[in-house]
């Protein structure tokens, strides 16, 4: 299992060292640091094996964390749970940075102490920890601000105040199309008992004591009994994040959507929520049982009006249950009080590819380029996608661009050898097109430039991958609220991950 | 207020003070100065002179503070082991406490604490806490139970945890079944032969249900304990599977994997016409997709299972081949994983894509990723026999890039592809020679001399290509030596003639200057050979080769069912056994697949029916030097033909060796005037001596090849004698084309009219020890000539003029020899025409212009490249008729149309088209338009390509268009060139 783990800063200082096991030395903090942090560029592979001891690191911003072991330990499991620890402490203090780390050395090495037990990973859900760890994050002056919210905020005021442009941008459709609600107040959780501000420094009944310990252990490890809302709600973000590899002609390589389903629930009690989508085996199951009333109706908005996908595979958040998703393929859990991720799919048949690029590019003599690229937008014109952004490489010799486009700014940026062309908005079904003239310093490398392939980001409201939320039911019995009493919110935004066009 | 503060005291008096604070009396001082040790601690101060004062510290009801002491307990106690007793009290006072967390955390911390004197303490306390009413403590009490026994196993034996450890296995709370299994997963590790994971249905049933309820890690704890079960029968294998499968969906990529490994090897079990078996691989591949979609670390980590998975299972991704195509952005160790399993899927009905993706690599800037995808496709070709073809051809294209390495590359996989498909490929033969000069890589030089030595026949010049890696034979890596020797010898068995002396300098330089025994060997093993039955010999070294097998590496079969039974962990991803990089008795022993049902063995205990599992004959695997040993197994294969036992140094064969040498040496030494010193090892009982008695063995006669090989002028020439009297047997077969041109009758002095380029240097002399050539290309009157300044720079005559063309674009030779009539004196420069035909070998070059030239004299041979006008191979009747010319523009399609610019021309429309005449470009009308001039105009290549243009040319604009159209579009940058500095000039 895990014999130690180490943080380190982009120097090589060791900011937090914690040794779980007898047969790891001091010396495996140096062996590091010399053999990874100082040798960046040689390091081939997130395992380094230095004499007969074992590495694991993972980097963020320029912060390494590193596990250490002399075992035949589950790999994958120590990525996961180094992950893991990356979000534990991120949920506690934000970004991790060493100003943050240094500040809350206490608070780390205190999870440590809870989360990893003589190497063995243990529960480790931060809203769990949150009952019973004593030191408390201590955020830095650079906050993150919850942008998710924010644009939620501002969609609710352009739908009650109609301005069109943000409501097709971020569109935010209430479960119930009937029920629009009002104003702001809507996504403040109503602070009866905040669940984001709990600490208990030392639980002082019994009761108390042993409702946290048989939390931690138990079956529902990732939420705490007695949370109450006075509002409850619910917000679903389907985000997906659309792939594609293009050849220059115009066939698809490749093309994925991942997505995911999450959730934020503000909700009281221990509630059992069910989850709906349009996914095809279940619509197919009970198109034979002959009620598919439900599907035909719920169509929540968005950029088609596909009945049913089908879904290659989908990993769920540990509340589901998944021998009942295997048995049944229905949804059901017990969430997580506040922000998770429910679940994550896959989807690689008949996805919509919200736009299509188009590259010529001509060698004009040894020392000039003409590029031109068009890029249509293919999806429903009363649709608006957002933040386009496309990016056309250019040779390592270019001396100078002169670019034209027809529609939002294009600007030659030296440093990242490329064009980089940004587009507010646009409409679906409509075209674009920029020309670029490439101006080449003559060269005498023998080696051709590789033409890295055009690649574009953009938002778009909709799933690209068809997916619609049928319904998500709570239900909690103890407590007096039914399923109509919760208001519940769904938002769809497709973004692009790697989608890329050969030229 | 923050924690970083405490990192920033540096003060002298730091412990004295932190001393005083934690005595102080105020709850909120000590914690602030306990956080300063720690912080101390962290940064390597030594803050253990503290250890009293802190432990004073330890008996509060402030949990925060409890945690803090014994954070710092933990680091310290077994530095100061008779202070850490002190503490003691406080442990089992506080596994007494009412508050579980307080209970859990002294159990947890004590375990930590590695002094046996406390060990003793920690019994009771853990037996309490191992059967405590809180489940956190017992879930905790478990993990000590494994501590306790890293420190003692004996203790632990004795006070009998181990049974109140298996006991928690039935716990009602999923958390303390998930700690239990870890714990007994661990002490059994080191225990190989107990039988302490006693699993039997009753116990795996208890697993499986708390499968269904504990944490994520929890989960992983017990799927990889499952793994470690054999069921009894197929039935219970397949409800196990049955139970598991649904975990293939958790978000947690460890667990997927878990499962995914106890999936694979409970499979092993499941007779295969079993509807569920197809189920359940069909269920395995979306899971492994997904696991491409995690971070970039987990990445790695799943790629390298599913390789794995993979060799062992084709079947469960064979249709995944897209999602292993590479990302630009992936991280390298991404990148390169990715490809190997690409090469594992590819097949016919895939391949075409595959080809196509790896061209793409080929081309990007990681060099180590460059080389694999280069490596890759040669694989490919041998794997799918359909697409071999195309796999050359592209490996072709990529060696005209003339990158270094990826030449390199390609070179050794191209040899690996002759291996597999003798007698098919050997048409690139000639494109490879090309590139001989670039290879400065052990493993491509020996490739390449592989290649020349299996192909000698074929190679018109096999024996100078060789040689010229002979003259820096000692500065060769061995792998080159060795090949060099054999390829040697092969040459010399295919061309006996003209290669004598070739095989006998290489034979001296392998057996006697040489100090490698692999050398020394092999090189006797050949002399030995050779000198005593030449057939034999022939039969030995040319025998025909085994065929290669498609996979170069895979993993050989026992190791790969053992690291499948290891999937998820780091031996699955070093693709190594535990005791591979695991010290001690830990993880030693070896994890077998189950046999199958349909084996009718008896399965009961995992080390049995082990072998049924493997029912494929393991496919052969090539060493990395394939060919190399090939040929030393050949040479064990074959029995001796002919003169009896193996070498004995009485027996015959050791007199012809002695022979073989013996007439050469005295030879040699009659050449000479004095005997040189005769470089003899005499530390070996194989060495030979010299031997004036010749017995013959049949059909060779040895004394005859001493003979030759002493009047050999290369040997000659290696002992000092003058270059000048250098036998015509030596410069005659530098190359078989050479001998022709020396016939053609010579250069005729030409009318001037047509564009030439101004000389440029070709050779400069430093390259050519003292030859300098520069040269232009002129056509005159017809007749293509190619002119040039010879300049002897060096101290000595240069005589014996020759040369000779590569194959090129348009088929251009030397219509004659270099007349170069009388010797070049130092200092001396001399002016030659060469006239030029075009029926020459056609090769495409790149650029198409580009001529590659030998040049040779009595000193050496040189080669040097450069380009000629394309105008030059204008033909004077290339006026199209209008209306020919008209319907051609129209016919040719418009993407082959070319446009370019000729800047800073000052010349009127009629100046210009004058002057193109001059070099056969013919203006076939005009038209003015808006005050533009557009010339239409024709002209006609050697080899019969047309090339039609309009030359805009407006007047007061110095700047002129040309559009070229040709039904070669290729040509038209080398016609646009021409065109500027035609008009330019």
């Amino acid at each position: 299992m895990i014999g130690g783990l180490f943080i380190y800063n982009h120097k090589g200082e060791v900011l937090i060292s914690r040794v779980y096991r007898d047969d790891i030395g001091r010396n495996a903090v140096d062996a590091f640091r010399v053999n990874v942090i100082h040798a960046r560029q040689q390091v081939r592979s997130p395992v380094t094996n230095i004499a007969r001891t074992s590495f694991f690191h993972v980097k963020r911003s320029n912060i390494w964390l590193a596990a250490v072991t002399k075992q035949n330990v589950n790999a994958a499991m120590v990525f996961e749970f180094l992950y893991k620890m990356c979000d534990v402490m991120t949920a506690y203090f934000g970004k991790i940075s060493e100003e943050n780390i240094k500040n809350n050395f206490v608070l780390i090495y205190e999870l440590l102490d809870e989360i990893l037990d003589f190497g063995y990973p243990q529960n480790s859900e931060t809203g769990a920890l949150k009952t019973f760890i004593t030191q408390q994050g201590i955020k830095g002056q650079h906050q993150v601000i919850n942008i998710t919210h924010c644009s939620s905020v501002r969609f609710i005021v352009s739908a009650c105040g109609a301005v069109p442009y943000l409501l097709s941008a971020l569109l935010m459709i209430p479960l119930h199309t009937f029920f629009l609600f009002s104003a702001f107040s809507a996504y403040q959780p109503s602070p009866f008992v905040s669940s984001d501000t709990v600490s208990l420094p030392v639980p002082q009944t019994k009761e108390e004591q042993s409702q946290i310990t048989s939390q931690v252990t138990g079956q529902i490890g990732w939420r705490r009994e007695g949370i109450k809302y006075r509002r409850n709600e619910l917000f679903l973000d389907v985000l997906e994040s659309v792939n594609l590899l293009m050849s220059p002609q115009g066939q698809v390589l490749s093309a994925h959507v991942s997505g995911r389903v999450v959730m934020k629930s503000y909700l009281s009690g221990m509630p059992e929520c069910k989850f709906g989508m349009n996914d095809k085996i279940v619509i197919d199951k009970q198109g034979k049982g002959g009620a598919s009333d439900e599907a035909g109706k719920s169509d929540l908005g968005g950029g088609s009006g596909k009945q049913s996908i089908a879904i290659d595979d989908c990993t769920f958040h540990q509340c589901v249950r998944l021998s009942k998703f295997d048995s049944e393929r229905s949804i059901s859990f017990i969430p997580p009080d506040g922000e998770y991720e429910l679940m994550r799919y896959r989807t690689t048949k008949d996805i919509i590819l919200p736009f299509r690029v188009i590259p010529l590019v001509r060698e004009v003599g040894r020392t000039k380029l003409e590029v031109k690229v068009v890029i249509k937008s293919n999806f429903k014109p009363s649709l608006l996608a957002q933040k386009i952004e496309v990016r056309i490489p250019t040779p390592l010799n270019t001396s100078g661009v002169q670019v034209i486009c027809m529609k939002g700014k294009a600007k030659y940026k030296a440093s990242e050898n490329a064009i980089v062309w940004k587009i507010k908005r646009m409409a679906g079904m409509k075209e674009s097109q920029i020309s670029a003239e490439i101006e080449l310093l003559p060269t005498n490398d023998k080696k051709k430039w590789a033409r890295p392939p055009i690649s574009m980001n953009f938002e778009v409201p909709f799933a690209p991958s068809g997916l619609k939320v049928r319904y998500l039911k709570v239900f909690e019995s103890k407590l007096n609220y039914s399923d109509h009493d919760v208001i519940k919110w769904v938002r769809y935004i497709g973004r692009s991950g790697i989608y890329e066009t050969r030229c | 207020m923050t924690d970083s503060k405490y990192f920033t005291t540096t003060k002298k008096g730091e412990i004295f003070e932190l001393k005083a604070e934690l005595n102080s009396d105020k709850k909120e001082k000590k914690k602030e100065a306990v956080k300063k040790v720690i912080a101390s601690m962290t940064v390597g101060k030594d803050v253990s002179a503290l250890f009293p004062d802190v432990v004073n510290c330890m008996q509060t009801d402030n949990l925060e503070l409890k945690k803090l002491v014994y954070l710092y307990l933990m680091n310290y106690a077994k530095s100061q082991p008779d202070m850490a007793i002190m503490a003691v009290n406080t442990f089992v006072k506080d596994c007494e406490d009412p508050n579980p967390l307080i209970r859990a955390l002294a159990v947890r911390t004590m375990g930590c604490i590695r002094v046996d004197k406390i060990t003793e303490y920690l019994c009771e306390p853990l037996r309490k806490c191992l059967k405590d009413e809180d489940p956190y403590v017992r879930k905790t009490a478990a993990v000590c139970v494994a501590k306790l026994h890293d420190i003692n196993a004996q203790l632990v034996e004795d006070q009998g945890f181990l049974d109140t450890l298996k006991d928690l296995i039935s716990d009602s709370n999923p958390m303390v079944v998930a700690n239990a299994v870890a714990a007994l997963s661990e002490i059994a590790e080191s225990h190989p032969n107990s039988n302490l994971l006693d699993l039997n249905p009753q116990t795996i049933n208890k697993l499986l249900t708390a499968l269904n309820e504990c944490t994520e890690w929890g989960q992983i704890f017990i799927l990889d304990c499952l793994a470690n079960y054999t069921p009894r029968d197929d039935r219970e294998s397949q409800s196990i599977c049955e139970r598991v499968t649904p975990r293939l969906s958790h978000a947690n990529s460890a667990v997927v994997l878990s499962a995914v490994k106890v999936l694979m090897k409970f499979m092993e079990m499941l007779p295969k016409d079993l509807d569920y078996y197809g189920t359940l691989l069909k269920k395995l591949a979306p899971p492994l997709v997904t696991l491409l979609s995690a971070e970039p670390e987990l990445q790695y980590v799943a790629l390298r299972n599913i390789n794995l998975i993979v060799q062992r299972r084709p079947e469960i991704l064979k249709h995944e081949m897209k999602v292993f195509f590479v990302k630009y952005n992936d991280p390298i160790y991404v990148k390169l994983e990715k490809l190997d399993i690409m090469i594992r899927l590819a097949s016919q009905a895939n391949i075409a894509q595959v080809l196509a993706e790896l061209k793409e690599y080929a081309t990007e800037v990681d060099v180590d990723f460059v080389r694999k995808a280069v490596r890759a496709i040669g694989r490919c070709a041998i794997k799918v026999e359909q697409s071999a073809e195309r796999c050359v051809s592209t490996l072709l294209d990529l060696i005209q890039t003339k990158v270094n390495y990826v030449v390199q590359e390609a070179i050794v996989v191209i040899k690996d592809i002759f291996r597999k498909y003798p007698n098919k490929y050997e048409s690139v033969i000639a494109t490879l020679c090309e590139n001989l000069d670039s290879l400065d890589e052990p493993e491509a030089r020996a490739a390449m001399i592989w290649i020349v030595g299996e192909y000698a026949e074929r190679i018109d010049n096999a024996d100078e290509l060789l040689e010229s890696f002979l003259e820096g034979f000692h500065d060769e890596s061995t792998q080159v030596q060795l090949q060099l020797l054999t390829a040697i010898v092969k040459l010399f068995l295919k061309k006996p003639t003209e290669t004598q002396e070739l095989v006998q300098q290489v034979l001296s330089l392998a057996t006697q200057d040489s100090d490698n025994p692999d050398l020394r060997d092999r090189g006797y093993i050949y002399w030995r050979l050779l000198s005593t039955d030449p057939v034999a010999a022939k039969e030995v070294v040319l025998a025909e080769k085994p065929l290669i097998s498609e996979e170069t590496d895979l993993i050989e079969p026992t190791l790969l069912e053992e690291l499948i039974c290891h999937i998820g962990t780091l031996a699955s991803v070093y693709h190594k056994p535990p005791s591979a990089f695991v010290e001690g008795s830990r993880g030693v022993q070896h994890k077998r697949l189950p046999g199958s049902a349909g084996s009718g063995e008896s399965v009961d205990s995992p080390d049995t029916g082990s072998a049924a599992g493997v029912s494929e004959a393991p496919p052969a695997v090539i060493p990395s030097q394939g060919d190399l040993l090939g040929d030393l197994l050949n040479l064990d294969l074959t029995p001796p033909t002919a003169t009896g036992p193996p070498p004995a140094p009485s027996s015959g064969m050791q007199m012809g060796a002695m022979d073989l040498l013996g007439g050469g040496l005295d030879s040699l030494m009659g050449d000479e005037s004095e005997p040189p010193p005769i470089p003899l090892r005499t530390d070996t009982p194989q060495s030979p001596q010299l031997s004036h008695q010749s017995p013959s063995p049949p059909d060779y006669s040895p004394t005859e090849l001493g003979g030759d090989l002493g009047g050999s002028p290369a040997m000659g020439a290696g002992f000092g004698a003058p270059a000048a009297a250098m036998p015509a047997s030596f410069s005659a077969p530098v190359s078989g084309g050479l001998d022709d041109l020396f016939d053609l009758g010579g250069g005729v002095g030409m009318p001037m009219g047509a564009y030439s380029p101004p000389k440029t240097v070709w050779l400069p002399a430093m390259k050519a020890k003292g030859l300098e050539i520069s040269g232009t290309f002129a056509r005159r009157a017809g007749v293509i000539q190619m002119e040039m300044t010879l300049t002897n720079k060096a101290m000595s005559v240069m005589t014996d003029f020759a040369i000779q063309f590569n194959r090129n674009s348009f088929g251009l030779a030397p219509a004659g020899p270099l007349q170069v009539l009388t010797p070049l004196s130092p200092n001396q420069s001399i002016e030659v025409a060469l006239p030029l035909s075009t029926v020459g070998p056609v090769m495409k070059m790149e650029p198409l212009s580009n001529l590659q030239v030998a040049v040779k004299n009595n000193i050496d041979v040189f080669y040097f490249s450069c380009q000629y006008p394309i105008s030059m191979l204008f033909v004077e009747d290339g006026k199209m008729e209008r209306q020919v010319f008209l319907a051609t523009w129209k016919d040719i399609p418009n993407d082959n149309e070319s446009q370019f610019q000729i800047k800073d021309c000052h010349l009127s429309s009629d100046a210009a088209s004058n002057k193109l005449q001059g070099s056969n470009v013919f203006t076939i009308a005009k038209r003015t338009v808006e005050g533009q001039d557009m010339l239409y105009q024709s002209m006609k290549l050697t080899n019969g390509i047309w090339v039609l243009a309009e030359l805009r040319v407006q007047a007061g604009n110095p700047n002129y268009t040309v559009s070229l159209k040709c039904r070669a579009p290729e040509v038209s940058q080398c016609v646009f060139q021409s065109y500027e500095a035609m008009l330019k000039n």
